[in-house]
């Protein structure tokens, strides 16, 4: 242990401790350091006493402002449920065709299924609601189960294909690897190919539109224009769901894929539904 | 025989990693046992080949005042984790901005995630600290390090302990606790290793000739007290099978979110500000040669950020299910937290005056010198985040992992790179380190690669909450989380160029402590800047 001594570069005298040449100076603490440590230490006493902060026995202190953040957020919930409510009571009262032909209530709604539509629609439908593999694009003019807003409404509500509601699209295509033999599935894949583009084997087309003819016309439709009752899709064009070159749709026929889409209506509220339809029906194709 | 005891204790131990592998009770824990088998079994080899049967004599090493074997193989350690924490790290980075690089099973993020945390931390951050401790205690006592080879058990029991940690994350083991991933098997032999670790240390300032206790021991006396208080609470839980992988943590809900984040927070407090400012404390007046600042400072700051830093973990848990009493507090004891966390910077960045100069002159003081900046920048935006109003915005954003960084990168980074080029030419009778001018290129590549990503990751996050809040005039939601997800790429490829420019300086450190340990000495022209004369004040 060396004695107090003066630090001969800051002129300030040492403790007189040392420990492996490290000697230790012996000035104050800084001032501003201090009385920012004070100044701290005094707001966090009368921030405590403002808010809900000592646990007592069995309870715990309020605070003088009566804070609790489960009120608060209450509060705001309720604020922006009453700055909304006007419209949300006439959108209630009203079918999808009148919220359509009200400007101002179109509005709100397209905004407000807009945002619904980023919470429960993208997973499958897409952020910009273009669709994906097995989940149609919603902003062209090609419609499943039908583009006017009362079609969109009933399809939102109820679902494609989905058990718990008794209102949900139903129909589905059969698998024709049991019905037709499999050099009529090849011809009518070469047919159905042909109508949207190019077939690989255009010489089965012929022998194809007859197999169309006895079998999917029913419900495609003769002109294979589809049927948006039964959800059967329009085969003239180059969209698709699941399948588009010959070998995809012979395989679609055989043993076709079938989406399912839940219902919202209960799970959202007829409300949502309503502003949901409205959204989508404003994306372009609705009819 | 030498190491007698050690081998025969080793291949039992190997023989019950066996026995835990035949009768596991879950697949993981099996392949977890085999693993464990393997490095033992290794282990046992290698000190049977080191064995001789001669009778054991004195070496230069048992003679010397000071033990430094373990202390040598902690800085290769310290080096060697350090560069594969970064690696791992630039890794994740890098499958955040491209999902593709996501390797199933072993290699997906939420497994490399663990390894990356744990490495930087706990391998990285642990044996730096359990180097430098056992380096400095033993010069600032005037003591060899107590227990005699205990203190290699504590080495060896952690590198141990470090494999096991990070085998197991690969292998999909965890109990989903934040920094405490490892089940409750490691828990125990990491809890044994700390006992150990703190017999060695307190047995050494015990057996101190000098009469007071230097501040920086204070520091690390904390951390290892701590850490161990934290790790016993945190760790509490019961095992499904004592052969098998999973427990169940004491605590449930709330009580077990709390006691997590009250871990969580004081890993930061204890193992990141209180272990590494007492590496600071020695090794910045030792490099500055100028005396520590202000004695009083140093007590004041000590005492005052042990008992803060303790309450201040529920800040983690704001606007959760957590009462909002236990809110405040964790606020108010942040905010309190912010000078005694500052007097450390004061003192360190004080204790220069009179040698300002060096940062010219001395690439590893302005290491040092970045290393409290970066300590005092954190220190302020933590309690700020703290703020229940700011951490709105910034919780859950990219923001905290800014934070942590700045912090992580650029305190601990910085300042235990400078104690490893203080410590190697000392620990292995060099002259000097290889190449200066290394370490000039390592401070650039480090303090840039900082700065980048730490900016980049503010801007990041405070965009994401603010897209994560922004309605439109009706009142709704204007994104979806996926589209602030999509927004994250470009700083997300920033972020892993900041963190690839760190891993670099990191490598070039690597090469530069080989090839002082090698003893080789770069001929290189001096660095520019001559010191210039010190003078006295008036």
């Amino acid at each position: 242990m060396s004695e107090k001594q003066i630090d001969e570069l800051s002129g300030v005298e040492t403790t007189g401790h040392e420990w492996d040449g490290i000697q230790e100076l012996n000035n104050p603490m800084p001032r501003w350091w201090l009385w920012t440590f004070y100044a701290t230490i005094v707001w966090a006493l009368v921030y405590s006493i403002a808010y809900p902060a000592w646990p007592l026995i069995s309870t715990t202190t309020t605070g003088f402002l009566g804070y609790s953040s489960r009120a608060d957020v209450k509060n705001e919930l309720a604020a922006a449920e009453q700055a909304k409510s006007a419209y949300v009571e006439a959108v209630k009262a009203k079918s999808v065709g009148e919220i359509l032909a009200d400007q101002n209530l179109r509005q709100f709604a397209t905004a407000a299924g807009s945002a619904a539509f980023k919470v429960n629609c993208i997973q499958c439908h897409g952020s910009g609601a273009q669709g994906s593999p097995g989940f149609p694009n919603l902003n062209d003019d090609e419609w499943l189960w039908g583009g006017n807003i009362d079609q969109i409404y009933q399809t939102i509500a109820h679902g494609v294909r989905f058990d718990g509601d008794e209102d949900t699209h139903v129909s589905e295509m059969p698998a024709f690897a049991d019905v037709l033999e499999p050099q009529q599935i090849n011809e009518v894949a070469a047919y159905v190919a042909s109508l949207e583009g190019q077939a690989d084997t255009p010489d089965l087309v012929p022998a194809g539109a007859q197999v169309f003819a006895d079998n999917c016309a029913a419900c495609h439709g003769e002109n294979a224009k589809g049927n948006k009752e039964m959800g059967a899709p329009d085969l003239t064009d180059a969209i698709a769901l699941y399948a588009s070159g010959q070998a995809a749709i012979a395989r679609q026929v055989r043993q076709p894929k079938h989406g399912a889409m839940p219902a919202w209506g209960e799970r959202l509220g007829d409300v949502k539904v309503k502003e949901l339809a409205i959204f989508v029906h404003s994306l372009g194709g609705g009819e | 025989m030498k190491y007698a005891m050690e081998t025969i204790l080793l291949a039992l131990a190997a023989f019950a990693a066996l026995l835990g592998a035949a009768f596991a009770k879950d697949s993981q824990f099996g392949a977890h046992m085999w693993v464990l088998f393997f490095v033992l079994t290794a282990s046992v080899i290698v000190l049977m080949r080191t064995s001789s049967y001669a009778p054991a004599g004195v070496s230069a090493e048992d003679n010397s005042p000071y033990m430094d074997g373990p202390v040598r193989y902690g800085v290769i350690a310290t080096v060697f984790w350090g560069v594969t924490g970064f690696l791992v790290g630039v890794i994740v980075a890098a499958q955040l901005a491209f999902p593709d690089l996501n390797i199933e099973p072993w290699l997906n993020f939420g497994r490399l995630r663990p390894l990356h945390t744990s490495a930087v931390i706990f391998a990285f951050g642990g044996n730096a600290l359990i180097a430098t401790s056992f380096y400095v205690v033993q010069r600032t006592s005037r003591a060899r390090l107590f227990g005699g080879n205990l203190a290699w058990y504590v080495f060896w029991g952690y590198q141990l302990f470090i494999i096991m940690a990070a085998t197991g994350y690969l292998l999909g083991i965890t109990q989903s606790r934040e920094y405490a991933e490892p089940e409750w098997y490691v828990d125990i032999f990491l809890t044994v290793v700390w006992v150990a670790y703190l017999i060695v240390f307190l047995g050494t300032i015990l057996n101190r000739k000098e009469p007071h206790i230097y501040v920086a021991n204070w520091f690390y006396l904390a951390f290892i007290v701590t850490i161990a208080m934290l790790h016993i609470v945190n760790n509490l839980a019961v095992p499904a099978s004592f052969l098998g992988s999973k427990s169940y943590s004491l605590f449930s809900g709330v009580q077990d979110a709390l006691t997590q984040w009250w871990y969580g927070h004081n890993a930061v407090g204890f193992f990141l500000t209180a272990g590494f400012l007492g590496m600071m404390y020695y090794f910045v007046p030792k490099q500055a040669e100028r005396p520590v600042y202000s004695y009083r400072l140093s007590i004041i700051h000590f005492w005052s950020l042990i008992f803060l830093y303790i309450w201040a973990g529920p800040h983690h848990l704001h606007y959760t299910a957590l009462p909002d009493w236990a809110q405040t507090l964790g606020m108010v004891f942040s905010i309190m937290l912010w000078m005694p966390s500052w007097g450390g910077m004061i003192n360190g960045l004080m204790t220069l005056s009179g040698a300002w100069d060096k940062i010219r002159t001395d690439p590893i003081i302005r290491m040092m010198v970045v290393a409290i900046a970066f300590y005092g920048m954190s220190t302020f935006e933590g309690p700020m985040m703290s703020i229940k109003a700011v951490n709105s915005l910034s919780h859950y954003t990219e923001w905290t992992i800014g934070h942590v960084h700045s912090g992580a990168l650029g305190w601990n980074g910085m300042i235990t790179f400078g104690a490893i080029y203080f410590l190697v030419p000392r620990l292995w009778g060099r002259e000097r380190l290889y190449s200066m001018r290394m370490v000039t290129w390592h401070f650039w590549l480090a303090t840039l690669g900082i700065v980048v990503y730490a900016a980049v990751m503010w801007v990041a996050g405070i965009s994401q909450g603010l897209m994560w809040r922004e309605y439109d005039e009706q009142g709704f939601l204007v994104y979806s989380f996926a589209e602030s997800v999509a927004a994250m790429v470009p700083y997300y490829i920033v972020r892993t160029i900041g963190g690839l420019m760190f891993l670099a300086g990191a490598l070039v450190m690597a090469f530069n402590v080989y090839m002082t340990i090698r003893g080789h000495v770069r001929q290189e022209e001096p660095l520019p800047g001559a010191a210039p004369a010190i003078q006295p004040a008036q």
